[in-house]
């Protein structure tokens, strides 16, 4: 179970490439259908980063990873991964993908290490046979997450937080420097959440850079450095405390929001201006304690986070 | 009593008809593999039928078969396109209507303009007298087949696993997936030959399908599914000499008892082990 075993030497190849980074300048993607999903989307990630990417269903989350793996085309705007034109970063491995669960068929006959073997793939020559040296990362992967003792079971007979373990153990083979991560904590009891979490600072340190879009709002303060809050556009890009603020979170979601909100007689019974607030959009709750809408989330602390 | 086992091999045209039955028993079984997989397997069914009237228009022409099999399942695809998208009929419907049109005009064709082959030649095959052009149509089609499927498995494994990830890897799906129902058209047509239209469902999934439970390996399965598929064309092949049977009829008849068999005795997904675990579960620790 012991995710932080694995040293940082293993991702020390990502190190050398040029850092990783996201540019999206301008991004406007429309579908066939006419629907424009996003539109005159800008931001900029830099190395070592955990951004979340935050916004109601169908506000353009999946199309910005769309977008990113050069599976739509942009009507207008730019984006370069590393510096590199999308197509070229896809062709080079920079962007390795972590899909949902639910696309997943838990069903089809592949073990756990046919399955990080995959992302040894794109390294491989057309007839995909894999060398020493990708049997070797694969065992390195697998060790990272601690899935090593079950790399001979089929993927269906996992629980839920073994099954995201053996993709990320994938996004890890893949040595891609960007990771993508699609609702990573989704059907994942806490503390597997707290290892993929300790994992994800691992690999921030190690010079990554994670791009994580999920609903899991209460988490997002703990260990994302960077926050891009969407709805058809960028509404808000930057660091977490200056952008994750009630008032931002409101604007992205309308009335989509569960809100419950603590004043006054109800919380204190001194002059305390301060009220609590819960924001929650049905996963994990958002709890702001403070007295005016503009405040930060108050990140807070994990069991495992090291003591500062 | 061995010289009597061996009879078969001394006629030409049994020697013939076990060799191309294995060969496309082994091919469509390679597909099977994928098609149980994706839950796709009706559409085997339906292109199988659905080449009826391009072969049977063939032989009115006297063209090769593949090729007027080739456009009626162009046909048929374009068929179900169209109607899918411009009325509100479900994909199972759509399929049904399409194919069952295109198969009942293939039959009416046949028995208009009758030809050298018979409707019931189309319907259930007659690999006993596969003439020697339609041999080599064969072959080439599935020597085709094979190569291109043993280049690319693993990247058709990764596209049916997980096409999302196969896309960010740089694979182009989308000419894959074209590439596999391609091979599907192409094979289910040289299957046509040995069992016939009605049973070539049956060459492309039950192969894969009694694999499935054998094995939790895609590669193995794919093994496991070429051997049964090509096993029991060849033997069924074999045995419809003695039996003076459809030749369809038995090889279809022995790939249901292999998977019968392994449906109950598979080692881990068979109902005897998933009792066996039940039985375990429920006793005292």
């Amino acid at each position: 179970m012991n995710m932080i075993a694995g040293s940082a030497s293993a991702s020390a190849g990502v190190l050398g490439q040029p850092g990783a980074s996201i540019s999206v300048r301008g991004l406007t993607v429309t579908y066939n259908t006419g629907l424009t999903a996003v539109h005159d989307a800008s931001f900029e990630l830099d190395p070592g980063t955990i951004c979340a990417l935050v916004g109601v269903n169908g506000s353009g989350k999946s199309t910005i990873f769309k977008a990113i793996m050069g599976f739509v085309t942009p009507a207008a705007g730019d984006i370069r991964l590393s510096g590199r034109p999308v197509a070229e970063a896809v062709r080079r491995n920079v962007v390795a993908y972590v899909p949902q669960s639910e696309d997943i068929d838990w069903n089809f006959p592949v073990l756990v290490e046919d399955v990080v073997m995959m992302g040894r793939y794109g390294h491989m020559n057309f007839l995909r046979i894999p060398s020493r040296a990708d049997r070797y990362k694969v065992d390195a992967a697998l060790e990272r997450v601690g899935m090593g003792e079950y790399r001979t079971r089929q993927i269906g007979e996992l629980s839920g937080g073994q099954k995201k373990r053996v993709f990320l153990a994938r996004a890890l083979a893949q040595e891609g420097s960007i990771i993508l991560l699609d609702e990573p904590f989704t059907g994942v009891d806490v503390k597997t959440e707290t290892a993929i979490i300790s994992l994800l600072r691992e690999l921030r340190t190690a010079g990554h850079l994670m791009l994580i879009s999920t609903h899991n709002l209460g988490s997002v303060p703990d260990f994302c450095d960077q926050v891009v809050l969407l709805n058809r556009t960028v509404l808000a890009a930057g660091p977490t405390a200056e952008v994750f603020t009630q008032a931002n979170l409101e604007r992205a979601f309308g009335g989509v929001l569960r809100q419950f909100n603590l004043g006054g007689a109800a919380l204190h019974d001194d002059e305390d201006p301060r009220g609590l607030t819960v924001l929650t959009d049905d996963e994990r709750p958002l709890v702001i304690y403070g007295d005016r809408k503009g405040q930060s989330a108050l990140p807070a602390k994990r069991p495992d986070e090291p003591k500062s | 009593m061995i010289a009597e086992l061996l009879v078969p091999f001394g006629y030409d045209y049994m020697l013939k008809a076990m060799w191309v039955s294995a060969l496309v028993g082994g091919v469509c079984a390679f597909l099977s593999a994928y098609l149980v997989m994706k839950g796709w397997s009706l559409m085997g069914d339906a292109l199988a039928h659905s080449v009826v009237p391009g072969v049977a228009g063939a032989y009115i022409l006297g063209v090769p078969f593949a090729v007027g099999a080739f456009f009626s399942g162009i046909l048929a695809s374009l068929g179900m396109a169209f109607v899918r998208q411009h009325s509100r009929l479900r994909e199972d419907a759509v399929i049904g209507i399409v194919f069952t049109s295109l198969f009942a005009l293939g039959l009416l064709m046949a028995s208009i303009w009758p030809t050298s082959v018979s409707v019931q030649s189309i319907v259930l095959g007659n690999i006993l007298a596969i003439s020697d052009e339609d041999v080599v149509q064969v072959a080439i089609i599935s020597a085709i087949s094979l190569c291109l499927l043993l280049l690319k498995w693993k990247d058709l494994m990764i596209t049916f696993f997980d096409e999302a990830y196969a896309r960010s890897i740089g694979l182009n799906t989308t000419m894959l997936k074209a590439l596999f129902f391609t091979l599907l058209s192409a094979c289910t047509v040289a299957a046509l030959q040995t069992v016939g239209a009605c049973l070539v469902i049956a060459m492309v999934v039950t192969p894969g399908a009694t694999a499935y439970l054998l094995t939790d390996r895609f590669g193995r399965l794919i093994v496991i599914s070429i051997l049964l598929g090509a096993g029991t064309s060849f033997v069924g092949a074999y045995l419809s000499y003695f039996i003076d049977g459809a030749t369809g009829g038995v090889i279809v008849s022995l790939q249901t008892l292999l998977f019968l068999a392994a449906f109950v005795f598979a080692p881990k997904h068979g109902i005897l082990a998933g009792r066996r675990r039940a039985a375990m579960a429920g006793a005292p620790a």
